[in-house]
């Protein structure tokens, strides 16, 4: 090929306190070209977007836009520069009106009155150009997500962008509205712009990119051209490495049912009450094993955790604990039923980060070292300085703020906070995201430890190679509905792959379907 | 690797010394600044400022305020807020001393009879009414799930409305000595009773915050709702229960005022919200939840009557007077938000 690449990312490395975030990575996107950007969550996709959009300085490498080496300082640097990235979160104003959105701070104006005839012929301008039909003085608050991501594209055009980054856009769309997407973007392509295209449906980035970028780990694992490679290989290069060494083996012996789920479902989200986001879950969990929960970003593992541990209400299904169906509508009777949850989100779910190490993990059994409601000082500290050293936690004092500490030690304090509970029960939703390789270690031999000691394991992860290593069982979520179930033998990154992405399913889970 | 390792706590020691640094004066800023004033004007007014009776009486100045303030930092502590206290406070002192004087003849102001219920009576009933109207709103925010600065808003309003209702636009007064023993009595002629109140009570509400599982709560409901709901707190209740205390303290308050004043004024304790929330926030409780105590609200209530009364006895006008309160409650946030900036 000897067409100028638009852009070209070369050699970049960034690095995080602790943590490699991107090693020596490459990319190009070509005038009129679709780039798919593949990775598994962690591998260092956004990073390497924040660093195009301005949001991250590298610490190694070369960025040139057209042939010229460019240094962005900033996300605003970045748009005046022609790179525009378009958040899974759309960034716009919901009381606004379309044309206001598009050409926001700099609308047509005399003398700082804004001309609103030309704004809004301006803005039909644009969405002819794309082929959208969207009134311009209609306000984004009534728009669909595909709306107003397309509002959001036509303001992109109206900057002048050169690279346009979608960021899983397809994720809240419906079937319909995804072609219709792809339409635009084939328009813009066809304009000579060039697009970054992030998206876990294998399907779809083949459907629509031109050349795949896959990284792994924060490395560049290559640039394959789309029309002469294949789903599967796509997947093996995302997922394939030896696991087993990182993770180590453990031997589990399940024990009796702890905990059965039984048709399951929710329907509704705060953005669209219509949404179905569970349907008629089923599935065991029993002492001492550990269950992976596998299914990507949406696909309704995270809603299940938090129904089953009555932090979000479910609309109709059951709950059995050892046998005895539980009424459980708040984390309070989950907690007394023998659970134990630790959340997505150590930051805004789990830790009272001004509070003393000892206050975070203490909270949920204060009961055991209180007297008439007067907590006993020196029974606290005996309790939680045998957690912190259960766990290698590790801190200057138990005194010392859950803030101060590193991101593997928060999660490990969050996690000691429910083993002072003794549960029976353990759901642990992303366990070991955002630590390092050595405190991850150390979660997940925690983690085979506990299963040793009897208890339950339900654990979610973005990461496969993890799930793969850590579950004795499988279970694959895809757009709320449970696709399969897979025992460790069974389960390969490709097939789990494919059961996430929708392409493949195995209803053979313990018969539940036939009986219902 | 070894090298690393070693290096990591070094540094972090010599953060954990930078950083305590500035949390003692996080902690004590409230306090040196206290003692700066008293010495600022204890310099300008050898004669009158310094004196003990000065002194009590500036404190005995704080004690009610100060007492409402204790309830509000338990409110304060889980982010949210009361701005009715001043109303409800006047509600309480005026329904309990219609009552003391006389059961039905609510309108009746005339001194000397009582209707049998006694000082203890009274003072029963100045808490009751203030913690029914604590629990009407912590009812209304965590049921129905309107933010407390509305329905307090609402309950600013309606109190003082049901008050002058109550009183009929018109104070009670003129007690007799048993019920103005709390607020206008001294222990050995010097120590002013609400003083010693006052102090009881931050005691009991220090212990409550530090030492029980329900202060514990409070922290944690007030740092993080979220954590607070996952790991099985009943917030609801926790939140609900603050209301009631501060309702609590502002129904007390209402009787220790009329006891310590002879008169329960339909009007008393307008603006009140105001000294009580700055006195907590220059104690150092912060107004998003989860940080601070009572200790430094017994500073802020302090420190913010210190102020007043200096300036006054200077003869500083009071328009003068409130721009500087203005000022130092700015101020106070603003030293606060520095003494807390960690690394990012």
């Amino acid at each position: 090929m000897n067409v100028q690449p638009i852009l070209k990312m070369d050699g970049i490395s960034k690095w995080f306190p602790g943590v490699q975030a991107l090693h020596n990575v490459h990319l190009e996107v070509l005038p009129g070209e679709i780039h798919g950007l593949l990775g598994e969550n962690g591998a260092g996709k956004s990073t390497l977007m924040k660093i195009l959009s301005g949001v991250y300085r590298r610490d190694t490498g070369r960025v040139l836009l057209r042939d010229k080496e460019i240094e962005v300082n900033n996300p605003h640097h970045a748009q005046t520069l022609g790179i525009t990235i378009i958040h899974q979160e759309l960034n716009l104003m919901p009381n606004l009106t379309v044309a206001e959105n598009v050409f926001i701070g700099r609308e047509p104006n005399r003398f700082s009155f804004v001309q609103w005839r030309k704004l809004h012929a301006q803005t039909r301008e644009l969405t002819d150009r794309l082929g959208i039909r969207l009134l311009p003085t209609a306000l984004v608050r009534n728009l669909s997500v595909a709306e107003r991501q397309m509002v959001e594209i036509a303001r992109a055009l109206s900057v002048k962008s050169q690279i346009i980054i979608m960021d899983e856009p397809t994720s809240a769309l419906t079937e319909n509205e995804v072609e219709h997407l792809f339409d635009i973007m084939r328009e813009l392509k066809a304009q000579g712009l060039g697009v970054i295209f992030i998206s876990h449906r294998m399907d779809e980035v083949f459907e629509i990119c031109d050349r795949i970028t896959v990284l792994r780990d924060g490395e560049f694992v290559g640039t394959v051209n789309a029309a002469e490679s294949n789903p599967d290989e796509v997947i093996r290069m995302m997922v394939g490495r030896p696991v087993t060494e990182l993770f180590g083996q453990g031997e589990s012996h399940p024990g009796d049912v702890v905990l059965e789920v039984k048709n399951l479902s929710k329907t509704g989200t705060s953005d669209d009450p219509e949404k179905r986001v569970l349907s008629q879950i089923s599935f065991r969990l029993r002492r001492g094993e550990i269950v992976g929960l596998a299914g990507l970003v949406g696909s309704g593992r995270t809603d299940l955790a938090r129904c089953i541990f009555g932090v979000d209400p479910r609309d109709s299904g059951e709950i059995y604990v050892n046998g005895s169906l539980t009424t459980i509508q708040t984390p309070r009777d989950a907690i007394r039923a023998g659970m134990g949850m630790v959340p997505e989100d150590r930051k805004t779910q789990a830790l009272f980060l001004a509070m003393s190490v000892q206050a975070n993990t203490s909270i949920a059994s204060l009961g055991d070292v209180a007297q008439f409601g007067l907590i006993n000082g020196g029974r606290e500290r005996q309790m939680v300085g045998g957690y912190v050293e259960k766990l290698n936690i590790r801190l200057a004092n138990l005194d010392q703020p859950a803030l101060d500490l590193s991101g593997g030690n928060q999660q490990k304090l969050v996690i000691s906070r429910w083993l002072a509970l003794k549960p029976q029960i353990l759901i642990m939703d992303e366990p070991t995201r955002g630590i390092d390789v050595g405190a991850k270690a150390e979660v997940h031999a925690l983690m085979r430890q506990l299963a040793q000691e009897g208890v339950a394991i339900l654990m979610i992860s973005s990461e496969l190679p993890e799930v793969l290593a850590m579950s004795d069982r499988i279970l694959v979520m895809h757009e709320g509905d449970m696709v399969g179930e897979l025992t460790r033998e069974e389960a390969t990154p490709e097939r789990v792959g494919a059961m996430m992405t929708g392409e493949e399913s195995s209803l053979s889970v313990e018969g539940y379907e036939e009986a219902s | 690797m070894t090298g690393a390792g070693s290096a990591a706590p070094a540094e972090t020691a010599a953060k954990q010394n930078r950083f305590s640094a500035r949390a003692f004066m996080g902690r004590f800023g409230a306090f040196i600044f206290l003692v700066a004033l008293v010495v600022f004007f204890s310099i300008l007014k050898p004669n009158s400022f310094p004196t003990p009776l000065n002194l009590f009486n500036i404190a005995r100045q704080a004690s009610i305020s100060g007492l409402v303030a204790i309830g509000m930092t338990f409110v304060i502590l889980t982010g949210g807020i009361d701005l009715s206290v001043g109303s409800l406070l006047a509600l309480s002192g005026i329904v309990a001393a219609a009552v003391y004087k006389g059961g039905t003849g609510l309108l009746d102001t005339t001194a000397g009879e009582t209707s049998g219920v006694g000082v203890g009576g009274a003072i029963l009933i100045a808490c009751l009414v203030g913690l029914a109207g604590g629990f009407a709103q912590g009812l209304t925010i965590t049921k129905l799930k309107i933010p407390p600065f509305i329905v307090t808003l609402g309950g600013l309003s309606a109190f003082r409305g049901l008050t002058l209702l109550v009183g009929n636009g018109g104070p009670i007064s003129a007690f007799d000595d048993n019920y103005k023993f709390l607020g206008q009595g001294r222990i050995g002629e010097l120590v002013p009773i609400p003083v010693i109140i006052f102090l009881g009570a931050a005691l009991i509400a220090h212990v409550i915050l530090r030492y029980t599982q329900y202060g514990r709560y409070v922290y944690a409901v007030g740092g993080n709702p979220e954590a607070a709901r996952l790991s099985g707190l009943n917030t609801g209740l926790i939140i609900l229960s603050v209301y009631m205390i501060v309702g609590l303290m502002s129904g007390f308050g209402g009787y220790m005022l009329a006891s310590r004043l002879n008169s329960a004024e339909a009007i008393a304790g307008v603006g009140l919200e105001l000294t009580v929330i700055a006195s907590v926030v220059i104690g150092g409780t912060s107004l998003f939840g989860g940080e601070g105590g009572v200790f430094g609200t017994v500073i802020g209530s302090l420190l913010v009557n210190v102020l007043t009364a200096g300036l006054t006895q200077l003869n500083v006008i009071s328009y003068v007077q409130q721009i500087i309160i203005g000022l130092v409650i700015i101020f106070a946030v603003f030293f606060d938000r520095f003494t807390k900036a960690r690394r990012s």
